[in-house]
Formats: structure tokens, C-alpha cells, sequence
């Protein structure tokens, strides 16, 4: 039963992809010569102007590109022109880097709120304030004193992934089952060893769903955070090629932050499944 | 007058008039100088051409004065002044240090633009070998923005980099900044940008009925956004109460113009170009058309940089000064759009950046227009240029209290290439750093400023 509702899914999938496609180029079909033109100047002109083909790319214009990008997707051409794995590759490193960051302060700062009332209450109003301050709103104030467009980057992917995985794990923390503490403390287990055997394992679930948000957050910030400093990344990938007016290598970019970001959901998804018990 | 003029043409700067650059006193005159000029850089003897740069710099300190110049030349010959100015001047030794200077400090560079084709010299000199023939290693980097550019100079990620030039003014004043003086040794470009509208306005051409049009502007502190209003307010529109005018990013400026949602722009090249190739929009009016010369985007080193590298600061002048001669050069125009198109320079079409460089473009109302100086290239950073821009930010409202105006054009329009190091050793640089000009038929005086602004119909003061 369960096999025969997959396949049927994927049937239908299959169905709205194909309908989907088969639309758009329709709806994106050249009209053919639009005006009489004196060729000389037709030759300066492109060809919306000259043979009517419309401003939006077609999916055969996107998937013609999308192999030309996959098939050497790690060229350097200098300092502006590199192929999408390596900037890929830079935004992947970027979001890893501030992430890793934000895990190691927002843990344990988290285990501190969740452990003890008295800093849960005294950190609030800063935490309340400072997590809904869009992310990008930090990065003048991180260019102009981190001096560094690359470290502001990454910094702003930081800022952004603290708050979420913080609060799940002072969330987490808090809820732990009285019991099992009481247990523990019969137990005169020390605070460190409770810490680490009792509340981890029992908070890990929610601890997990909040890196998942945050990594899911961090994707979508560095995205605009290289649009706006520039130089690598897919984010000034985009960028680049609005410059150009490449509207069919910005949806191929699109294509690839979609994938890559489901990609990074389904690792800390994945692990979630890992650390999950039955009760 | 330029730094590629030369100060021993007794005919040179006689009339704005007789052709397409003004330097001549006829387009034959014009077109002959022209060709006698266009030996490539790579041909022509560096030394002969510094001490070009070195002698006419003397001669325009010893005559400031224009006519008298001329009078003696005149009288005398160019080969005779020529050598009664080597008399008082040791020119060969200027020349030399000029050339060479000290030992290079740093010779990886970073240098920052912004893609549009203002910034043609400090691209091709990267793919066409100006920066390696000066003794450096540049990378030029492509820049999300004019204030990403201004924060990664400030931040010395950049040593130097490409800016719109009123941009050094507004930061050196204040203006939509914190103060912060800033140095600019020379202008980019002249001329190159346009007005175009969208293809359905293609019968309203007389911009008295352009009441209610929406426009965008790359940037409020660009002669773009000075330009338009001024060839608004001179046909009776009030720029800021009749039409609106919005900030908006070049690329996004054909995608609104497509989208219905401007009605125009004065924006910088590729994009005028770009309106057309795409049959959205059509080229109503060349920027030159408004001010012929007027300057547009500057070349801004920190000046940390310049004080702390001075040799290196030199020879990357060098290496722009060299490019923008290169570049101003009409028949070198079809190679530098070759060199400069790629996606890690401009990343645009070829055909449509030939069309800008060499003025030979479809106008998008099915004519071929022949403009060779639609974009031309010129670095010396004219202090009356400034003083006019200021007069422009006051008349606008942007600047509200009163400003001196010739203490912060010779701050910030540092007309330093030559007068920096020519000060080095021990010269005295050229004493005329202004010229008077026409914008749209009326003379400015950069003597009277005040006069200027008071003389307009429309006015924010």
C-alpha cells in the first residue's frame, strides 16, 4: 500500500513537473521577425528587438546553460569570473564557517538559559531584542568595524543562526523531565555529568530543530549578504548576472540555492533522526 | 585643455565650437590631428611621452595664462620655447623621475569598479597589460555597489577605486556621509551617458510634456541625477515636484523601463545601450548633448595609500593615464570592447559595448547614429568641474549652508597627477586648474558660483 502511494506521488510529481515546463515555454515562444528592419541595424539590435523572442528565458534556454554550468563548474577565469561549483564552494564555506561559530556560543549560552532561571531572566531582554533585528541590517555596522567584506559575511550568517538554535536549547534544557533530574539528583550525579548524560541526550531532539532552523536561515541570508559585498560566492553569482540581464542564468542559480539548501536540510534532518529516541 | 593636449599648439583651446571635441578649429583639423596622434602606446617612445606630459605641464606654469601662450608660441615657435623652457627648468630630470620614480612598495594590487563602461580605462589596462607594463600585478575586482566600493577603499581592501565624482565631494562635505576627506586624482570618463524612455514614448520627444514621468537615477550624488535635472528645469519641468526621480541600480533600470514602471533614465552605458538592444527603450538624448565634456566617473585612491605608497600610487596613475589616452584614441575603441566584454570584465554583449565605444549605435527608433565621442576619455580633474557640481548640490537643496566653493574643489579635485609629482621634484605645477564651459549654450563661470545658482528659474534655495 505504502510502495503504491510513493509511486503514485512520484506519477503525479512527474505529471505537474511536465505540465509546468510544457507552460512555460508556451508562454515564453518567440513571435517571429516582429517589424521590417534595415539589416544593418538589425545587426545591432538582440534578438527580443529583432526576431521577437521573449524577454524570459525559455526552459530549454535555462537547461541548455544549466549543462553548460555543470559541465565545468570549477573554471577561473579571474577574479570576477569563476565557474558556480567554486562559487558554490565559497558560499558553502561561508555559511559553514559563521554556523560553526554560532554553534559553539549558541549551545552553550542556550544550556546556561535552560539550566539556570536567574540568567534565563537576566538574558532575556537582550536575546528578545536582538533576534528579531533583520540580519542584513547588521552588515554596514560589520563592514565598517570588521573591516573585512568577507569576515562581515560571515559574521552576519553568525548573528543570524545564534538566535534559534539558542532558544530551542534553552528550550530543550528547560523542559528535560523533572524526573529524570530528581532521579539523577537521588543519584548525586555532579552538575557536569548531569549536564552531559542526562539533559543532552533528553534536549538533543529540540537542539537539533533549532540548528535545522538556523541552517535553513543561513542559507537564505548569505545569499543577499554576497549580493550586497560582492566579490564570490552564488550570491554575487546572481548578482553578476543581473548586471547582464541574464535572467536564464539567474534562474539557474535559483535552481542551485534550492537544491543546495535541501541539501543541507536533509543533513541536519538526517541527523535529528539520529539523536531522536523512542520514549 | 588636457593632459594629452599639447601646451606648444599655439591653436589649441581656441574654439569650442569648430568640432566634436572643441579642441580644433575644424572637424578636418580635427580628424587630421587625430590621425597624426593615433600612434598605438605600444609604439610610441614612453620617454618622448612623459616629457610631452612633463614640458607641457612647464610651459602651462610659466604662461598660466592661455593667450599669452599662445603669443609667444606665436612669435617664437614651439622648438624655440621648447628649449628656453629647458633652460630654467632641468626637464630631462623631471622627466626621469617622472618615468621611473622610486622603487615600487607594493606591486599586488586590488582596484574596484563598478561594470559600466565609465570605468573602461581601469578595466582594459588589466587584459591589455597598461598595469603590467607600469611594474604591477593589478587584479580589478567587480563591486556590489558605490558605497560597498567606498566602505572596501576606507576598509583598505581596495587601494584604489573607481567612483562617480561627485561621490569625493559629498564625502569630503558631508553630504549623505560622515565627513571624510577623500582624494581624486583624475577623472574617468567624459561624456557616455543618455537619456532614453521607454519605446511607447517614442512620439513625445519635447520633454515639456514630460510632466508625471517617472525617471531613475543611478545614484543622487551623479552627474546623472545633475544632468537630468538640469535638462529637465531648462525645458520648464520641476524635477523635483513635476516628474519623480528615483535611485535605482543600473540593471534594475531596464528591467523597470520593460516592466512599465519608469518612463525614462539618465543612466550610464551599457544599460542606455542595453534599453535599446533589448527593444525596450530608445535613446532620446546623449549626455554630451547637454554638456559637451562634462565628466562623469573618477578614479579615488585612499589617501592613506597615496601617502604611504607614493611610487606605487605613481605608476598606477601612470598605468590609468596611459589606458585613458589609449582609450580616448577612436581608432583602438572596437579592440577595447573586445578586451572588456568577457564575463570577468563587463560581462555584456560585444556588439553592444562596440556600439557605446565607438559611437557608431541604433538609436532604437530605427536609425544608425554616428556620435565617435558618445563616451570619451580624459583624466585631468578640472577644479571648475567641481565647482560646478557644488553649485548644482546647492541649487537642489542638497547642500543647505554656504560653501567655499574653490577651498574644497582644489581639496578634493586634486589635480594631482601631474601636480603631486611634479612638486616632488621640485616644479611648479600647471597654475590652471579651471575652465570655463557650456552647459546646455550657457556659459558657467566658476568665478561666480552664487551668480550662477541665483541665475536659474528653478531652484531649491
Amino acid at each position: 500500500m505504502a510502495r503504491s502511494l510513493t509511486l503514485r506521488a512520484a506519477f503525479v510529481s512527474i505529471l505537474i513537473f511536465a505540465a509546468f515546463i510544457l507552460t512555460w515555454h508556451l508562454a515564453t515562444r518567440g513571435t517571429g521577425a516582429v517589424q521590417q528592419m534595415d539589416p544593418e541595424y538589425a545587426k545591432l539590435m538582440g534578438a527580443t528587438a529583432t526576431q521577437g523572442k521573449s524577454a524570459m528565458p525559455g526552459p530549454l534556454d535555462v537547461g541548455q546553460k544549466l549543462w553548460e554550468h555543470l559541465r565545468r563548474p570549477f573554471y577561473d577565469n579571474g577574479p570576477n569570473d569563476k565557474g558556480v561549483g567554486i562559487q558554490l564552494a565559497f558560499s558553502i564555506a561561508r555559511v559553514g564557517l559563521g554556523y560553526l561559530l554560532a554553534v559553539l556560543v549558541a549551545i552553550p549560552i542556550g544550556f546556561l538559559i535552560g539550566m539556570s532561571p536567574l540568567m534565563s531572566r537576566a538574558l532575556d531582554p537582550f536575546i528578545q531584542v536582538l533576534k528579531p533585528i533583520s540580519p542584513l541590517a547588521w552588515m554596514p555596522l560589520a563592514l565598517y568595524t570588521i573591516k573585512d567584506s568577507n569576515l562581515s559575511a560571515i559574521f552576519v550568517i553568525f548573528i543570524c543562526s545564534l538566535w534559534p538554535m539558542m532558544i530551542n536549547t534553552a528550550f530543550g534544557v528547560a523542559s528535560v523531565r523533572k524526573e529524570w533530574l530528581n532521579v539523577a539528583r537521588t543519584l548525586e550525579v555532579g552538575t557536569l555529568r548531569r549536564a552531559f548524560t542526562v539533559i543532552l541526550p533528553a534536549a538533543a531532539p529540540t537542539i537539533v530543530t533549532g540548528m535545522r532552523i538556523s541552517i535553513g536561515i543561513a542559507w537564505l541570508v548569505i545569499v543577499a549578504a554576497e549580493m550586497l559585498v560582492g566579490g564570490t560566492g552564488i550570491g554575487y553569482f546572481v548578482w553578476n548576472e543581473w548586471n547582464n540581464l541574464s535572467i536564464t542564468n539567474v534562474i539557474n542559480a535559483i535552481l542551485l540555492i534550492g537544491l543546495v539548501g535541501m541539501v543541507l536540510d536533509q543533513v541536519l534532518a538526517f541527523a535529528g533522526r539520529m539523536v531522536t529516541f523512542p520514549e | 585643455m588636457s593632459m594629452f593636449d599639447n601646451a606648444f599648439d599655439p591653436k589649441r583651446g581656441l574654439s569650442r565650437a569648430g568640432c566634436a571635441c572643441g579642441r580644433h578649429i575644424d572637424a578636418a583639423e580635427h580628424e587630421r590631428e587625430q590621425q597624426l596622434q593615433c600612434a598605438p602606446v605600444e609604439s610610441a617612445s614612453d620617454e618622448k611621452r612623459y616629457q610631452g606630459v612633463v614640458a607641457s605641464a612647464v610651459m602651462r606654469a610659466v604662461f598660466p595664462q592661455d593667450a599669452t601662450r599662445r603669443a609667444f608660441l606665436k612669435a617664437v615657435g614651439a622648438s624655440t620655447a621648447l628649449a628656453a623652457v629647458s633652460q630654467f627648468f632641468p626637464l630631462s630630470t623631471a622627466t626621469e623621475v617622472f618615468a621611473q620614480g622610486g622603487a615600487i612598495e607594493k606591486q599586488d594590487l586590488k582596484v574596484g569598479f563598478i561594470p559600466i563602461t565609465c570605468a573602461t580605462p581601469i578595466i582594459m589596462a588589466a587584459p591589455m597589460g597598461f598595469y603590467t607594463k607600469h611594474g604591477l600585478n593589478v587584479e580589478v575586482i567587480k563591486t556590489a555597489g558605490w558605497a560597498v566600493i567606498r566602505d572596501k577603499t576606507l576598509n583598505k581592501e581596495y587601494d584604489a577605486a573607481h567612483m562617480l565624482s561627485p561621490m569625493p565631494i559629498a564625502i569630503t562635505l558631508g553630504v549623505g556621509s560622515n565627513p571624510q576627506a577623500y582624494t581624486m586624482p583624475a577623472v574617468e570618463n567624459i561624456n557616455g551617458q543618455a537619456i532614453t524612455l521607454a519605446i511607447k514614448h517614442k512620439d513625445k520627444r519635447d520633454p515639456k510634456s514630460w510632466k508625471g514621468f517617472k525617471f531613475a537615477v543611478p545614484f543622487d550624488y551623479s552627474m546623472h541625477n545633475y544632468l537630468l535635472r538640469y535638462y529637465l528645469a531648462e525645458n520648464g519641468i520641476d524635477p523635483d515636484t513635476d516628474v519623480q526621480i528615483r535611485a535605482v541600480p543600473p540593471p534594475e533600470m531596464v528591467a523597470n523601463l520593460r516592466a512599465d514602471n519608469i518612463d525614462g533614465f539618465l543612466g550610464p552605458d551599457p544599460m542606455n545601450q542595453r534599453a535599446v538592444f533589448d527593444g525596450v527603450g530608445f535613446i532620446h538624448l546623449l549626455s554630451k548633448e547637454i554638456w559637451d565634456g562634462h565628466p562623469c566617473c573618477a578614479f579615488a585612491a585612499s589617501k592613506e595609500f597615496v601617502t604611504t605608497a607614493p611610487n606605487t600610487y605613481a605608476a598606477l596613475l601612470k598605468a590609468i593615464i596611459d589606458a585613458t589616452a589609449f582609450a580616448s584614441k577612436a581608432d583602438n575603441r572596437k579592440q577595447i570592447a573586445e578586451a572588456i566584454a568577457p564575463a570577468n570584465y563587463l560581462n555584456q554583449p560585444q556588439i553592444v559595448l562596440e556600439q557605446i565605444l565607438t559611437g557608431t549605435f541604433a538609436d532604437g527608433l530605427g536609425n544608425i547614429r554616428r556620435e565617435p565621442n558618445r563616451v570619451d576619455f580624459d583624466p585631468f580633474p578640472w577644479q571648475s568641474f567641481a565647482v560646478w557640481i557644488m553649485t548644482q548640490m546647492k541649487r537642489w537643496g542638497q547642500i543647505k549652508s554656504d560653501v567655499d566653493y574653490k577651498a574644497v574643489a582644489e581639496q578634493v579635485f586634486l589635480a594631482t597627477d601631474t601636480t603631486r609629482l611634479m612638486k616632488e621634484v621640485g616644479l611648479t605645477p600647471p597654475a590652471t586648474t579651471s575652465k570655463s564651459f557650456a552647459v546646455m549654450g550657457k556659459t558657467f563661470d566658476p568665478s561666480k558660483p552664487d551668480e550662477y545658482i541665483q541665475s536659474f528659474a528653478i531652484k531649491r534655495v
